[in-house]
């Protein structure tokens, strides 16, 4: 089936032309590269679909139970939300800087970009901590303890079963990011990335994006369902 | 049914078998026909044929839907009962099943009918999933914790015939089994004499009613703090947010268990809730209460010895 | 004696250069340590249920025991055997060779992917011995969330864990065959096996995440007691139904598109033939991957979906179903005018054809709305998915293990021995599961630890058989190890095969390829080229 000829060589000669960073099964940085971000987008559709299941579930019991949905959502600090929100955004914005510092060959503004991105999303997830403390302590915690008064307890049970499935998932993603995250600003401070060659802080700022998207999604889902009071 | 069930299931077993074996013979021929033990010989270098690829595309596709589309022809009128039949009600629970008739006779486990009769069983489930199987009529359906399923079947000889229980339910799931018996309509009729005891099923339901209070707001006018439930049975009726939704016993049992879902038109949401003060087998028995509400064809409970219509007559006043 | 060539066997000895390993090579081999290990416990599992079942009490096994045998020997073969089998072993040792590449793309996350199935194997086998799980592989709710006593959250975890294993080997395939082709290698002109592996990645990315989050979910309802399966509170236990199916469905074409790839590659080598109509295969293997995630309610006919869903899945069960077909056919045309040359592998491989025939068309059978009230949830069912998946699949991946051996370990095997293995497995098989069809027709439901005494006959047909197939397993298992010890040299390409994978060396250097394969030729050009010998 195939004609061997010797056209880019063995292993032998191609040491002196290697680049430090490309890994010696792929042929060229640029083929490489494209690997690398291929892969990342292809986790990243299977993080969709992960979520995809919540979204589901979400669906199908928000048409069945509308006004369970409204006075759940109802409960939620809309301020604190919206705060988030913002915060996480710009936290995309700090990650896409520090993607275009590393572009560009400044290691220090790399570093400095990835710092902020992981401070705006500590400040996310303080707020966080602080939300998931005031529903336990309204006993809007699913389970045995939950209290909610009216006849939707039962289907408020499960809006609050998704509401923390679906946002604790989220900050799990975002403190699998931080992990990440340190890491890279580690690699930067060393000075590993140059213009050809700062890939993963590209798949880095992919994956933060992705989470940054979920949380664009969750915050209407869960935190604005009906303000307008149609459902009374 | 059931013989139009086998009648499908060998027509599809015919033509299943047919390509099999055609398949099967064609690799054996041509494995032995076109065998070598010379390992540098080669085949002849056929690529392909488009027309014998549309013919095995397209025969094949013809052919499934002629099976689709009989198969959903029966599964039609085996989910649709006829109009006249014999309403039985049941509930699953770990590990046993309840029948309850009309007239009042309870059975677990076994359920006693007519030869020759359609037969309509309704049924919950207490806890988890089941499945009610009953192999010689070919009819099955899931048990679900919070709906109500159906299945229904006509007995063509007397005897006596399996129920198993068809979805894993724990231990005893094997154990969860019983038997239909078919009685000629003479020994029915003597059987069903016999055992009544606490009366008929909608007069349990009547009992219930008066007992739990439900009388004082739900009145034979609508002048209660809640609709009247005279002659609602089988009529879709209108809601607050302006949909309407059938009567049937799925909505009645779920306006006593979560009365705020499906409100009616006109009326505040005052009703308290009954969730985990009702077996099944109680709403049940008040779903067949409703059901007997009705001012003409003759009122009052519904008995296992005359068929049932699924839909009551019309309404000849307010 | 000359001295040994490099191959990537004997390069490095220490159990770290295996552990440790980068080749793809290696970690294919490993896959097949621990996926034999799991067939092994599975089967265990299947011999105490047919032992138990050929009399109608339960003198065996409590009621309880019972139940969970079915269960593990579900989980364990769904998970740890069937899903990773052809892919992880077959798909990761040969793919990069067919490809003409030095690895797959990642490397580093082809290990982790080994590593994340051990600890999910572990979690599993651990949740099997301090008490075991009971709930059916299915897990359905409310049984599962609410009424089940046994280890159900750490079976969920175990499950979960290696769910990402082939998320990450499927992610990895993927790219591997977008980017790492040799120079000509067109898509056009891949052998079929690389289609097929492409297809099951398709799935594995977009199926997987779906039972990972359902059964993440079931986790969580089971213990910290949320609610969104739970009818009291409003939820659906059907719901669960949906969740579970929408990746259980698509993974059984997880489980046979690989080893359907096997049987392309065996066939046209031992047909000496082009396959018959490769493009229709190509994008049979595509629509199956795609169609596959339109069908999966088909488990639920009579679940509580409603009339009209019904239809649809059913009609899309249909369509699903004629690029199997279309498959089969050009498999067989292929032999048409052949020469065919009877070796071991092509005899698992006629041996796949007829049983995989039976299952599929049994399909049919099952997708038939009015009939599959009548036959869902009893031995017809079971009988269907297992000639599905051990008559197609597993006769598939031991076609493939058969075909790729010489390569993989650089020895054969004794053909004798082989062929007797595939006809004892045929045999035993048939009469294993050809008596189910009936006992399901008559009623007899599955899960069933006790049964009427009139199914008893068909009962122990079946677990002869049983007893039959498990022999024909074993004396597998004996020649293959044999060979490792007495069989004789493979050569490149004992097989006269097309395909790069011939081309190198058994077993292959580290670095697959001395030179950088160019290609220039179609897939299966026996006949118009000449094929090295030995």
């Amino acid at each position: 089936m195939g004609d061997a000829i010797a056209v880019r060589g063995g292993h032998g000669d191609a040491h002196a032309h290697h680049h430090p960073d490309l890994q010696h099964h792929f042929d060229t940085l640029e083929q490489q590269h494209e690997a690398a971000t291929l892969g990342m987008w292809l986790f990243l559709i299977t993080e969709v679909l992960f979520f995809g299941g919540l979204f589901l579930a979400y669906m199908l019991y928000r048409v069945w139970y509308p006004v369970a949905w409204a006075e759940a959502s109802r409960e939620l600090d809309i301020v604190l939300g919206a705060f988030n929100t913002a915060v996480l955004i710009g936290s995309s914005l700090t990650m896409a800087l520090a993607v275009r510092a590393a572009q560009t060959g400044k290691q220090r503004a790399t570093v400095v970009w990835i710092l902020l991105t992981m401070a705006l999303g500590f400040v996310f997830l303080v707020v966080k901590y602080f939300e998931y403390k005031e529903k336990f302590e309204h006993h809007h915690v699913p389970g045995p303890n939950f209290v909610f008064a009216g006849p939707e307890a039962g289907p408020a049970q499960i809006y609050f079963s998704l509401y923390f499935l679906m946002t604790g998932l989220h900050a799990t993603h975002m403190i699998i990011g931080f992990f990440i995250m340190a890491v890279i600003a580690w690699m930067a401070h060393k000075k590993r990335f140059t213009p050809e060659w700062y890939t993963p802080v590209e798949i880095t700022g992919l994956y933060w994006h992705f989470v940054d998207i979920v949380w664009i999604f969750l915050f209407p889902l869960l935190y604005l369902v009906d303000r307008a009071g149609h459902f009374a | 049914m059931a013989s139009r069930v086998d009648n499908l299931y060998f027509f599809i077993v015919a033509v299943t078998a047919f390509f099999a074996v055609v398949v099967s013979v064609l690799v054996i021929v041509f494995a032995a026909k076109y065998h070598t033990k010379d390992p540098l010989a080669v085949g002849q270098p056929i690529h392909g044929s488009m027309p014998l690829e549309l013919a095995w595309s397209i025969i094949p596709f013809l052919i499934s839907i002629v099976i689709f589309a009989w198969a959903a022809d029966v599964f039609f009128d085996l989910q649709r009962p006829p109009d006249q039949t014999i309403e039985i009600y049941s509930t699953a629970k770990r590990w046993m099943w309840k029948f309850q008739h009309l007239d009042g006779q309870n059975e677990i486990n076994e359920l006693h009918v007519p030869v020759g009769r359609a037969v309509k069983v309704t049924f919950t489930s207490e806890d988890v999933l089941h499945s009610m199987f009953f192999p010689s009529f070919r009819v099955k359906a899931d048990a679900i914790p919070g709906r109500y399923s159906t299945v229904w079947f006509t007995a063509t000889k007397i005897g006596e015939f399996h129920l198993f229980c068809a979805e894993y339910c724990g231990t005893s799931h094997s154990g969860m089994i019983g038997k239909v018996v078919v009685m000629e309509p003479a020994a029915y009729q003597t059987w069903l004499a016999g055992g009544a005891g606490a009366g008929s099923l909608s007069q349990r339901g009547e009992q219930l009613f008066n007992d739990l209070a439900c009388n004082t707001c739900h009145r034979t006018d609508d002048t209660g703090r809640g609709p009247s439930l005279v002659n609602k049975f089988g009529a879709p009726v209108e809601l607050a947010n302006g949909t309407s939704v059938a009567v049937n016993e799925a909505y009645v049992r779920e306006s006593i268990l979560t009365p705020q879902a499906k409100l009616v038109a006109g009326f505040q949401p005052l009703m308290p809730t009954f969730q985990g003060l009702l077996s099944e087998e109680s709403v049940i028995a008040l779903v067949e209460y409703v059901k007997s509400l009705r001012t003409t064809g003759g009122g009052g409970p519904r008995t296992a010895s005359e068929p049932s219509a699924t839909a009551p007559a019309t309404p000849q006043n307010k | 004696m000359a001295s040994t060539p490099l191959t990537y066997l004997n390069h490095e000895h220490s159990v770290a250069s295996w552990l440790l390993t980068k080749d793809h090579k290696r970690i294919g081999v490993m896959y097949l340590l621990v996926v034999t290990l799991a067939f092994f416990v599975g089967g265990l599992f299947a011999t105490l249920i047919r032992l138990e079942l050929a009399t109608p009490a339960g003198d065996l096994l409590s009621n309880d025991d019972y139940n969970k045998m079915f269960t593990m020997h579900g989980v364990v073969m769904v998970f740890f055997v069937l899903i990773p089998a052809v892919p992880a072993i077959l798909g990761n040792f040969v793919l990069p060779l067919m490809l003409g590449a030095k690895d797959v793309a990642f490397p580093k996350i082809n290990l982790l992917s080994w590593y994340v199935f051990v600890i999910g194997f572990l979690f599993t086998v651990y949740a099997m011995v301090t008490g075991g799980v009971d709930t059916g592989w299915t897990f359905y709710t409310p049984y599962s969330s609410r009424a089940s006593n046994s280890n159900v959250m750490m079976t969920g975890i175990g499950v979960f864990i290696t769910g990402f294993s082939s998320i990450l080997t499927g992610l990895n395939f993927m790219v591997t065959i977008h980017r790492m082709r040799a120079p000509g290698l067109t898509w056009f002109r891949l052998p079929l096996f690389v289609w097929a592996v492409y297809a099951t990645s398709l799935v594995q990315i977009l199926g997987t995440p779906v039972i990972a989050i359902t059964v993440l979910a079931l986790a969580i309802e089971r213990g910290l007691h949320f609610g969104i399966f739970d009818a009291a509170l409003g939820g659906d236990p059907v719901l669960f139904q949906h969740m579970f199916w929408f990746y259980s469905h698509p993974a059984v074409y997880i489980m046979i598109l690989p080893p359907m790839g096997a049987i392309s590659e065996v066939i046209a080598c031992f047909s000496r033939k082009s396959i018959f109509g490769y493009s229709f295969v190509a994008f049979s293997s595509l629509a199956i991957a795609i169609f596959g995630f339109l069908v999966w309610a088909h488990h639920m006919f009579v679940s509580g979906i409603s009339v009209y869903s019904a239809l649809v899945f059913s009609f899309l069960t249909y369509a699903v179903a004629i690029p199997s077909a279309v498959k089969t056919f050009n498999w067989t045309a292929t032999m048409y005018k052949g020469a065919i040359w009877l070796k071991a592998p092509m005899i698992w491989a006629i041996s796949f054809l007829a049983l995989f025939l039976v299952g599929g068309l049994t399909g049919l059978i099952t997708a038939a709305l009015g009939v599959d009230v009548h036959i869902h949830d009893t031995y017809f069912v079971v009988a269907h998915f297992h000639f599905i998946m051990v008559g197609g699949a597993v006769m598939g991946f031991f076609a493939g293990l058969h075909f790729w051996w010489p390569k993989i370990t650089g020895r054969m095997y004794s053909e004798i021995w082989a062929k007797v293995a595939a006809i004892v497995v045929l045999a035993g098989f048939i009469l294993t599961f050809g008596p189910q069809f009936i006992l399901g027709y008559l009623g007899m439901p599955r899960r069933y630890h006790v049964y009427p005494d009139e199914f008893q006959v068909l009962n122990v047909l079946s677990s002869a058989g049983a007893s039959i197939l498990a022999v024909g397993y074993l004396i597998v298992g004996i020649y293959l190890i044999a060979s490792l010890f007495k069989g004789e040299d493979a050569g490149a390409n004992p097989w006269h095969a097309t395909g790069l994978e011939w081309t190198t060396q058994s077993p292959p250097l580290p670095h697959n390829f001395e030179v950088q394969p160019i290609v220039t030729r179609e897939a299966y050009e026996y006949g118009t080229q000449e094929v090295t010998v030995g």
